[in-house]
């Protein structure tokens, strides 16, 4: 087989409030044609800016992604991204959603009706083409995006937590549809997930990522075969071998991405990621009451005088 | 006399403007189960409903009539009427109708196509905002209203200055909408749209402007109540024919039903197109429901 996919020493630096923040650091691995990739790691650990980078929607800072040998330069419809959060139109009906990538595409309008039918078909959404997001329930809206994507046939699948949102029993059902839109179609699929149990029934490898800055830790075949044709493969001894593998890599991780986010706390360098200051400020006693004098004015002085 | 007949008119279309946009909402929304009611409930619904405006009819038919107050100022509302219909009929209320709706929809109208185009531009493009938003602080902090004399000196008394004034007056709630409806595009949906490889322009046609209908058509809905409210100050100004200077002409005379009756008029009038105006956000907007 060979690489679909590309990633040569790319690292990603943002930089924010005149700090530099690495969210990604020398990546270098290839996703095969046609293969199926997991890719698992710590929250925060940048998996979302590796697909954004894959997807063309922002550029690395250091290497380069290749697909099918040329460098990504941008977004392309060789490419299709399916979100966590569904992303659909909502004026739109579930056939005007899988027409969207269509008409970006340039395809007819005839064909275009008749394309968006078949994938909605395919997802097993048949008869719901005139509903429009807000009358169907989350699984429904994944598998409109996940049509919206086929439709306009992309060789590349790339798939943001797409399952994150929904419950465990449509999120069971719709990765086995997966399983199962992927080989009928032959799609080379990246998957990001945080679920271990989620990358070894989907993955035929699984790429574990390190805490921030992310790098590839290790990347692990997952030699189980059609998980299509097995019963229950999840509560099989070898499922169960691959699950804890993975989580040992990433217990280390998490634990390190902790200590991480313990140090920025007690020193401040996590200013950049505001959201995570409110999440640790909650669960904490206020640290405002042990010093006398005014109220500091926002979390950085406070860090600074400790 | 002249103070007691302004605030009672300010006060009626204050009222009617403030809380129709209110009321009609939740109307709109239960429409659907309104209709599949058992016929006495339904009957129970519409007493409810009306039984404000009933007794403030009655009380406004039998109050002058008890001498509670004064029946010069406030005749009960059966001579009002008369004298509506009595202008009706001569003819006389429908060109003042026609020369006020004819004012307020140009102003309205012209707002809309100004406007609109501009708080895309202003939304769209960040350069654009910096440059002109610390103009567009100043004005929308200042009364249209307050600008009206220099409107006048300028334009003079004609047609032009009302027009005017009440294109001013409009432009600002559907600009300043519209700013905040092509600001808050949910940017997932651009994301979605920019990894689809869309050009700026057809990103903003397809995903942009649709997502920033909504908004712009409340904004749309607040100029049309204002483009009343401000036809009225306007005709109060040098007009010839209008509801505005029939009102003023009215009580100037001391014809006070006539006074009354330009001032029911032009209450449904605003009424209408609220309503007007509520129907078709609904119908661009259906999808943001739920």
């Amino acid at each position: 087989m060979t690489a679909k996919i590309s990633f040569q020493g790319v690292g990603k630096t943002f930089s924010s409030r005149g700090r530099q923040l690495s969210a990604l650091e020398d990546i270098t691995f290839e996703v095969r044609r046609g293969e199926f990739l997991a890719l698992v790691g710590p929250s925060g650990c940048g998996k979302s800016t590796l697909l954004d980078l894959l997807a063309g929607l922002s550029a690395p800072t250091t290497g380069e992604i290749l697909v099918d040998g040329a460098p990504v330069t941008g977004p392309g419809l060789d490419r299709g991204v399916v979100f966590q959060q569904y992303a659909l139109l909502p004026w739109r009906t579930a056939q005007a959603n899988v027409e969207f990538g269509l008409e970006a595409k340039g395809v007819a309008r005839r064909e275009r009706a008749d394309r968006a039918r078949h994938f909605l078909d395919l997802v097993g959404l048949s008869g719901f083409g005139d509903r429009y997001p807000h009358e169907l329930s989350g699984g429904m809206k994944q598998r409109v995006a996940i049509a919206r994507s086929l439709a306009f046939d992309p060789d590349v699948l790339l798939m943001d937590e797409p399952f994150a949102a929904l419950d465990a029993q449509t999120r069971d059902s719709l990765q086995d549809e997966l399983l199962r839109i992927w080989e009928r179609t032959n799609k080379t699929i990246l998957f990001i997930t945080h679920g271990i149990d989620e990358a070894v029934y989907l993955g035929q490898r699984v790429a574990v990522m390190t805490s921030r800055p992310g790098r590839i830790k290790k990347i692990i075949d997952i030699p189980l075969g059609s998980r299509t044709e097995t019963e229950d493969l999840r509560s099989d001894p070898t499922f169960a071998r691959y699950r804890h593998e993975i989580w040992t890599l990433l217990r280390d991780e998490v634990v390190k991405a902790q200590a991480q986010e313990h140090a920025a706390d007690h020193w401040g360098t996590a200013g950049e990621r505001r959201p995570r200051w409110h999440g640790l400020a909650r669960s904490r006693p206020p640290r405002r009451g042990r010093r006398p004098g005014p109220a500091p004015t926002s979390d950085h002085q406070e860090a600074g005088v400790d | 006399m002249t103070s007691t007949a302004y605030s009672t008119r300010a006060d009626t279309t204050t009222a009617t403007v403030d809380s129709s946009p209110d009321e009609s909402a939740p109307f709109a929304g239960d429409a659907g189960p309104f209709r599949r009611r058992r016929p006495v409930a339904l009957v129970g619904a519409v007493a409810q409903r009306t039984a404000a405006i009933a007794a403030l009819l009655a009380v406004w038919e039998t109050f002058p009539r008890l001498n509670l107050v004064d029946p010069t100022f406030l005749p009960p509302l059966s001579q009002v009427i008369e004298a509506w219909w009595t202008l009706a009929t001569t003819g006389q209320l429908a060109q003042h109708v026609e020369a006020s709706l004819a004012r307020s929809l140009s102003g309205f109208g012209l707002a809309i196509l100004v406007a609109v185009p501009l708080g895309l531009l202003i939304g769209w493009y960040r350069p654009v905002a910096t440059l002109l938003n610390p103009l567009l602080e100043v004005f929308r902090n200042t009364a249209a209203l307050a600008l009206l004399p220099v409107f006048v000196l300028i334009l003079g008394l004609g047609e032009t200055s009302k027009i005017a004034i009440i294109l001013y007056g409009c432009a600002w709630p559907i600009l300043l909408n519209t700013i905040s409806g092509v600001r808050t595009v949910d940017p997932l949906l651009v994301k979605s749209a920019r990894s689809l490889g869309l050009s700026p322009l057809r990103l903003f046609g397809k995903v942009v402007l649709p997502a920033a209908v909504p908004t712009i058509f409340t904004g749309i809905r607040l100029a049309g109540a204002y483009s009343i409210l401000i036809l009225i100050a306007a005709e109060l100004v040098g007009a010839k024919a209008g509801l505005g200077y029939l009102i003023t002409y009215a009580q100037f005379n001391f014809d006070v039903p006539d006074m009354y009756a330009g001032i029911i008029t032009i209450s449904a009038i605003g009424l209408v197109i609220n309503q007007l105006l509520v129907l078709l956000e609904h119908r661009f907007s259906s999808w943001r429901t739920s």
